[in-house]
């Protein structure tokens, strides 16, 4: 290993406030990876703006989703000499650039942020053209005019409530087997590595056989929510459900999906139900507003399908079947998501009505590719859905 | 540090890239840059790309650029220590066994010779990291995204410090460290903490320009002509919303069977009969067949006048 030893001039400075940077646009970008990256630059040396985004690329990122992210905080932090100067004035870069020196298109507003994150504590000064201004907005916000919806907390009963059903979600979490063993009492597969071990113990005597039996592990689950102006009564209830089944001692991936499909995993993350919940209301985009099932489903299938759905996973849709679109891709789009997954459960508010028919296209069209179709009206309750979801029926339905 | 291998390592950026080519891969800067890093800060390399991108090529590339042998760990679900690591010979302790109670040896002497390294077998991760290896070797984890979670676990020591500690044994290091490389077609994300000890490339699909030199140097048989046009149709085929993109790999195969069929010129009959090697879901087969792939042909041939 080569120590970092001291680089001439501010580069490390630099480096290090880069990296900083980066960090406060939400990319993970340990210490580490800062010494790393100095030991990188003087190895590689510094011939070209180019090299230097490549090494830094190199040692700073680690997945391909925070490229784009990383190119433009590149562009902007190495831009500009001027700029560079004062960043390294000042702690944290508070900057004034010049008139011509807007940055176009506007970049990723968690990025502005994060080079600039006094921006908004600062009083507009007199000559106000000078002041920069990254657009707040989101590069993936299409401009929809959109309504978020407001979420109260959650409170401490509602918790133990959403842990109490989690212990008896074991129907949701069937255990699978795995390929992995573990010692076992009863004679299975004969552990040779323990027995010899007693064997060698014992002075060579041969005193009793050990062994191995399969382990099993509960499968991992997959889910779904629909969070349009359909199911508004549900939605919060969803994120909550959403955030205890995170919790739980299986993979669990979560997606909401209104218009556009969001991904609410890592959101879904923090251990307080309240802080994640908000996470993921500040991030969606398209609270209550229109549904878009077969778009939302494409997209799952073609962007995350092969990434989160391992073949042994259930995937659990939860929302009301209103489409309006072609319900032809619908069912397409269906029978490839039921392909690609161990089983499908569909959980669905309307089924509350007593004498429900499935009678609207997109529910006709979904209905065929689901293991199971189960009520959820009784979401706003955790406590009647652990009822229904233990019900006989969420088995697998044999293929 | 004693340079042991054969071939030395390549002095900057651009050799990196040169040597590579020389061997037929066409490395873009980014990845050379981080192949160069990785060899001098002695680093493993993790690779992540849709399939059939070359990057098991990468690996077996470098295992010739160094001249140092290639060690090959496919991973797979329940991929254990006993697979990837090390295993005891049972049947050579059970013979030491009686042999030890014929000769009338007993106690813990007899523990510690049976758990020795002559009862030892090798496997990929721990003959890699050998100190009695002569030259360090290529370690290849091909796949990692096959292998469960767990099995993640098992590699953190051997990515941060090139040891494996074997409980009745001890540790055992790498005199030299080996040049490890692991790939991960991403069907799940790798955890944080394998990711964090390597340095990260993405292999993405190449431009036209680079897609041609591969293709000019992998297939050296095929016209100049319908090597530019496979090239030109394979680009727009990525431009449409597949299920799976047709990768590289995928590029070569379809240049080698239309040779076999000793095709001069595309042409819309054995586009047909040939889009299976390109395409490999029937839903994608179905979207392109007929209208699409004509209308991708006239574009590629138009490109091709203007050109």
């Amino acid at each position: 290993m080569i120590p970092a030893r001291p680089t001439p001039g501010r580069l490390a400075e630099n480096v290090m406030h880069f990296a900083r940077v980066l960090r406060h646009a939400g990319l993970p970008v340990g210490t580490d990876r800062v010494s790393l990256s100095l030991q990188a630059l003087q190895v590689a040396g510094l011939h070209s703006k180019r090299e230097l985004h490549d090494v830094l690329q190199t040692c700073l990122l680690d997945r391909v989703e925070h490229r784009e992210l990383f190119d433009q905080a590149f562009e902007l932090f190495w831009r500009d000499p001027d700029l560079m100067g004062r960043m390294r004035a000042l702690l944290l870069p508070k900057v004034q650039l010049k008139p011509g020196a807007v940055p176009q298109p506007p970049e990723n507003r968690r990025l502005g942020e994060a080079l600039f994150p006094r921006q908004n504590e600062a009083p507009p000064p007199p000559d106000a053209p000078e002041e920069t201004e990254i657009h707040a907005e989101l590069t993936w916000n299409d401009r929809e005019v959109l309504r978020k919806a407001d979420f109260e907390t959650m409170t401490a009963d509602e918790w133990r409530e959403a842990r109490r059903l989690l212990a008896r979600m074991h129907l949701l979490f069937e255990p699978l087997t795995t390929r992995r063993t573990q010692p076992a009492t009863r004679p299975g597969r004969a552990d040779w590595r323990a027995t010899l071990a007693a064997m060698g113990r014992s002075g060579g005597e041969f005193t009793t056989l050990r062994w191995r039996q399969r382990r099993t592990q509960p499968a991992p689950l997959v889910l779904l929510a629909d969070i349009s102006g359909s199911m508004s009564r549900y939605s919060r209830m969803l994120l909550h459900f959403a955030h205890a089944l995170g919790h739980a001692e299986s993979r669990v991936e979560s997606f909401v999906f209104g218009t556009r499909l969001t991904r609410t995993t890592r959101l879904l993350k923090s251990r307080d139900p309240d802080v994640a919940v908000s996470q993921v209301v500040n991030a969606v985009q398209d609270w209550s507003g229109g549904t878009r099932i077969t778009q939302s489903l494409a997209a799952f299938n073609r962007r995350w399908a092969r990434r989160v759905v391992p073949g042994n996973a259930t995937v659990l849709i939860i929302s009301d079947g209103l489409e309006h679109g072609d319900t032809q891709d619908l069912s397409f789009e269906m029978e490839r998501l039921h392909k690609s997954c161990r089983r499908l459960v569909w959980l669905n508010p309307l089924l509350r009505f007593e004498r429900f028919e499935p009678r609207a296209a997109g529910i006709k069209a979904m209905l065929p590719h689901c293991d199971a179709f189960l009520p959820a009206h009784n979401l706003q309750s955790l406590e009647q859905l652990a009822a229904v979801l233990s019900r006989p029926g969420t088995a697998r339905t044999p293929r | 540090m004693p340079r042991m291998s054969p071939d030395p390592l390549p002095s900057s950026i651009e050799d990196t890239q040169q040597r590579l080519l020389s061997l037929d891969y066409v490395a873009d800067r980014q990845l050379a840059t981080t192949l160069y890093l990785a060899l001098k800060l002695q680093r493993p390399v993790f690779l992540e790309g849709e399939p059939g991108t070359g990057k098991t090529e990468i690996a077996k590339t470098l295992s010739a650029l160094l001249g140092r042998p290639l060690i090959r760990l496919q991973c797979f679900e329940g991929l254990d220590l006993a697979g990837a690591a090390y295993e005891w010979n049972y049947a050579r302790q059970m013979l030491e066994i009686r042999m030890a109670e014929a000769q009338g040896r007993v106690g813990n002497d007899l523990n510690r010779s049976l758990f020795s390294e002559a009862f030892l077998i090798k496997r990929a991760l721990l003959q890699a990291i050998d100190p009695a290896n002569p030259v360090a070797p290529v370690l290849l984890i091909d796949e990692l995204d096959r292998a469960d979670e767990p099995f993640e676990a098992f590699l953190l020591e051997v990515l941060s410090d090139f040891q494996i500690t074997i409980p009745e044994l001890g540790t055992v290091k790498a005199k030299e460290p080996p040049v490890v490389v692991l790939t991960s077609n991403r069907t799940r994300e790798i955890h944080d903490a394998v990711k964090r000890r390597c340095l990260y490339h993405w292999v993405g699909y190449p431009d036209a320009a680079r897609e041609l030199q591969i293709l000019q140097r992998r297939v050296p048989g095929a016209a100049p002509e319908l090597a530019r046009q496979i090239v030109a149709f394979v680009q727009s085929l990525r431009k449409l919303e597949l299920y799976k993109l047709p990768g590289i790999a995928e590029t070569i195969e379809w240049a080698r069977a239309l040779m076999e069929l000793d095709t001069i010129v595309l042409d819309p009959q054995v586009l047909q009969d040939t889009l299976g090697v390109l395409l490999k879901y029937q839903d994608d087969i179905a979207q392109v067949q007929g209208a699409q792939a004509l209308k991708l042909l006239d574009e590629v041939k138009r490109l091709a006048m203007a050109g």
